[in-house]
């Protein structure tokens, strides 16, 4: 709802409660065709909004758990409200997965009566945060990947994931730009705080390669998903630009593993035993959308599915 | 150093204006460590549901507020000016908010 004329504005009588709540809510998929774009095979289509409903679906869940534990109050109440908006996107794309997929299973089904081996989502959505500079520099890390993802998805051949991606570059936007401002506050703040965003940065640095790494699915659905290969130059160039304002070193590669002590992770699971080269080279290059996830996804499903699965059908 | 850093961020007030034509209004406060930091926080807070089209924040204490003690001296020699007050006029009906 936009005005040109200021009086308009004034002489608007009809929403009286427009100082306890907005208005104007609009649905994002209002008037969009829900058929199956020409030549596009809905089993593919149904995998890849999987992979991206997945990702926006477990890191929902990741942030979730930071509720009563944040910092301050108002931090607490940002990133609940980014949970929100990954949780709105991941619902949207789950209903485009099931009508692709045309078995009949909504948005429920697949988010909560799904095995873990079914999940398609990238490791970085999925790992725990040590820490409140963990969680920042896999946020910045999520969301700068992610925007140049939807921003390029938003001209997707299938409507509905165009309208989806559309809506979510506003809401990613903001993800980006709050990640960004607390990674240089704490990067160019105290020695501790500058030692744990480094920290943080190191730990979630060995998960970046298999955000933009192809997977046939991807490369199949021409001109319907994105090749993540081609948002590595932005991805590069932002985090570039952040960690320089940070005053913050990029970690180089293989400097960290998944379980450097540095950051606590002692209690990660890895997803396989062995050294991290075996280990790495035995998940293959698109492990997440591959199915293949560490005992840390167990946990996070028992927890969200829980109660669906306690209580099968149940509604409030 | 560590002596410098204060353990609770200082208060700021928000105004939110709800569309264009119409006044920011305060609806509330919060704390953040700076004024930038103030708006973004302002933004998840208090626009959560669609509320606003502009922010305003402002350092608690930097608003200067009169008094309980001042309330007879600054408000009680209006009580009685009728004459002050628009009553004698017509007001246009395309005149709202009056």
């Amino acid at each position: 709802m936009s005005f040109d004329d200021a009086y308009q504005a004034l002489t608007d009588h009809d929403d009286d409660a427009r100082w306890a709540y907005g208005t104007g809510f609009a649905d994002p998929l209002a008037g969009v065709p829900t058929t199956l774009p020409e030549g596009v095979d809905g089993a593919d289509l149904a995998a890849y909004c999987l992979m991206i409903a997945d990702d926006a679906l477990i890191l929902s869940h990741r942030l979730q758990q930071w509720v009563t534990r944040a910092p301050e109050l108002e931090d607490e109440m940002a990133i609940a409200n980014i949970a929100l908006d990954l949780l709105g996107q991941a619902r949207l794309l789950l209903t485009r997965a099931g009508e692709a997929e045309g078995a009949g299973r909504d948005e429920d089904d697949l988010a909560y009566l799904r095995e873990a081996a079914d999940f398609r989502h990238v490791r970085l959505a999925e790992v725990r945060d040590d820490d409140f500079g963990h969680l920042i520099a896999r946020l910045l890390v999520f969301a700068t990947w992610r925007l140049a993802l939807l921003d390029r998805l938003s001209a997707s051949r299938d409507p509905v994931l165009s309208a989806i991606a559309a809506k979510g570059v506003k809401e990613v936007t903001y993800h980006r730009e709050y990640a960004a401002g607390w990674t240089v506050r704490l990067g160019d703040g105290t020695p501790l705080s500058r030692q744990r965003m480094q920290a943080g940065l190191d730990a979630v640095w060995p998960l970046i390669d298999e955000l933009f790494e192809p997977h046939p699915i991807e490369q199949r659905l021409t001109g319907v998903a994105v090749d993540p290969a081609s948002l590595r130059p932005e991805f590069d160039a932002v985090l570039a630009q952040v960690l320089a304002a940070a005053t913050l070193d990029a970690p180089a590669p293989g400097s960290a593993t998944r379980d450097a002590p540095a950051s606590g992770s002692a209690t990660r699971d890895a997803p396989v035993s062995g050294t991290a080269t075996h280990e790495e080279a035995a998940l293959g290059k698109t492990p997440g959308r591959d199915g293949r996830h560490g005992g840390e996804l167990a946990e996070i499903l028992s927890e969200m599915q829980g109660l669906a699965r306690a209580t099968p059908g149940g509604v409030w | 150093m560590s002596g410098e850093i204060k353990h609770e961020w200082p208060l700021f007030e928000v105004f939110v204006r709800a569309k264009r034509g119409l006044n920011h209004v305060h609806v509330g406060s919060l704390r953040a460590a700076d004024h930038e930091m103030a708006l973004h926080h302002a933004r998840d807070l208090y626009t959560r549901r669609n509320e606003g089209v502009s922010i305003w924040v402002v350092k608690s204490d930097d608003v200067v507020a009169s008094g309980p003690d001042d309330k007879d001296a600054f408000f009680g020699p209006s009580g009685d000016k009728a004459y002050r007050h628009p009553t004698y006029y017509a007001i246009p009906d395309s005149v709202p908010h009056i």
